[in-house]
């Protein structure tokens, strides 16, 4: 690792303060990513601002029409939440599907959706529920959020505070895990919601996306066989010594139809 | 927690070799850290850059504590921070301030073996040994939430540990008979 300073500041506008001060300055929440890039000199930031000490940044609250799940909730904590199982199942099933215990005991939402992880989980949750994201200093939704590889619509000194999932009809997650890493080669949420019904694919591409002929298939008839004969255009996939895109673009209808098939009544 | 406010500096590694001059230049100051180790409180002073395994293994010579791989996978380094279990190579020293860490020595208690370690005794869920302590600090976890797991649970919470040597049967079948040794109270 290279050298840098570490902060843990009290408050959310300390942070910011600290943030504003260092061009070079970066966030840690769970670290799970950012902490082994730094160990590989992949990344040099100047000042380290953990966010561990901020109060209420993290916690699981249902506000009726939605499950609001704090930026520094852990991934353990979600998928243990009695409140995120009775409500969302699959989001619930989702987090406790990501890397291993330990690195579900430290990983948090936020982090995992500010670094938009071309093979992260929780994008295709986000976008898959029409979440909306709540940062510092507006609220953005999942459609606008994700914009590419490691790229995200939040501003260089903007924070992700809470992330709101509308509670769906019914949602189910299907994913092909790495055997190793456990991330996504692609994953795939379909979701009954009260705005239409989404699909949103996660591994396959530079970042989270909505595969919109599946869900204009799943529209007209919510099943397996709905997405018969649907294919995916490989072109714009990811391909890395895990899968080829032609691989990629076959799994996204294969997880489709596994999520379907999961969706219950 | 407490949060510590102060900024804490660059800093060379406490006890390593470097000049004198460079020490004083600003921002070379170690940092202090206070965190309660394995049931004591303890405090020391770290770089920035210092991992939770390193404070473990080099500030306290808690050696029990493993390096595996370093990137996150193995699980060898595996210890509880305010009772759960996470991988120590991969948290700062600096981020376990006002912590509870228990790693492998805090696990016996005077000098009887833990269950789940007699577990991995009797069982022989080890053969080199290197992964072991991460697997029962892994375990402790796995039990805390889940006192009676099946083959398949304990299969998946092994997740993040790995043993090249055994094929698992034995750590699974030891980590089973640990926690129910632990239920019934030995």
């Amino acid at each position: 690792m290279y050298e840098f300073n570490y902060h843990r500041p009290a408050s959310l506008a300390e942070a910011k303060e600290i943030l504003a001060a260092n061009d070079e300055a970066k966030i840690v929440a769970g670290g799970m990513t950012l902490l082994p890039t730094m160990k590989m000199r992949l990344a040099q930031p100047s000042d380290l601002i953990d966010l561990s000490a901020i109060e209420g940044l993290d916690g699981i609250k249902d506000t009726g029409s939605a499950i609001e799940i704090g930026a520094m909730t852990r991934h353990a904590d979600v998928a243990s939440s009695d409140v995120v199982k009775a409500a969302i199942p699959a989001l619930a099933k989702l987090a406790d599907s990501i890397g291993d215990a330990q690195v579900r005991n430290r990983g948090t939402l936020g982090g995992s959706i500010a670094n938009s992880d071309p093979a992260a989980d929780y994008p295709a949750a986000v976008l898959g529920l029409g979440a909306t994201i709540r940062t510092d200093q507006r609220e953005i939704s999942a459609d606008d959020y994700f914009l590419g590889m490691f790229e995200t619509a939040l501003a260089a000194d903007e924070l992700v505070v809470a992330v709101s999932f509308p509670k769906p009809k019914k949602a189910a997650y299907a994913k092909f895990p790495n055997p190793a890493s456990r991330y996504a080669v692609v994953g795939v949420m379909v979701a009954d919601t009260d705005s239409g019904l989404r699909v949103a694919v996660t591994g396959a591409g530079a970042c989270a996306y909505r595969a919109t002929a599946f869900e204009e298939a799943l529209s007209s008839s919510l099943s397996a066989e709905a997405l018969e004969g649907l294919t995916t255009d490989s072109a714009d996939l990811n391909s890395d010594l895990h899968a080829s895109a032609e691989y990629r673009a076959h799994l996204v209808g294969v997880m489709a139809k596994r999520a379907v098939q999961s969706l219950g009544g | 927690m407490a949060a510590a406010k102060a900024v804490h500096k660059k800093t060379t590694r406490p006890g390593a070799a470097g000049p004198e001059e460079l020490q004083q230049q600003d921002g070379l100051m170690p940092t202090k850290v206070s965190l309660t180790l394995n049931g004591e409180a303890v405090s020391t002073e770290v770089d920035s850059r210092t991992l939770l395994v390193e404070l473990i293994r080099e500030n306290f010579i808690k050696t029990g504590t493993h390096v595996g791989c370093d990137t996150s996978q193995c699980g060898a380094c595996v210890v509880h921070v305010d009772g759960r279990s996470v991988k120590s190579c991969t948290m700062l020293a600096l981020q376990a301030e006002g912590a509870d860490i228990r790693t492998i020595e805090g696990v016996a208690t005077d000098g009887e073996l833990h269950p789940m370690q007699e577990a991995f005794r009797e069982h022989h869920g080890l053969q080199c040994g290197y992964c072991t302590p991460g697997m029962i600090m892994s375990a402790l976890d796995l039990v805390k939430n889940n006192p009676d797991p099946d083959d398949r649970e304990i299969r998946e919470w092994l997740e993040g540990n790995l043993c090249r040597c055994t094929g698992y049967q034995n750590i699974v079948r030891a980590v089973k008979a640990g926690a129910e040794a632990m239920r019934s109270g030995e």
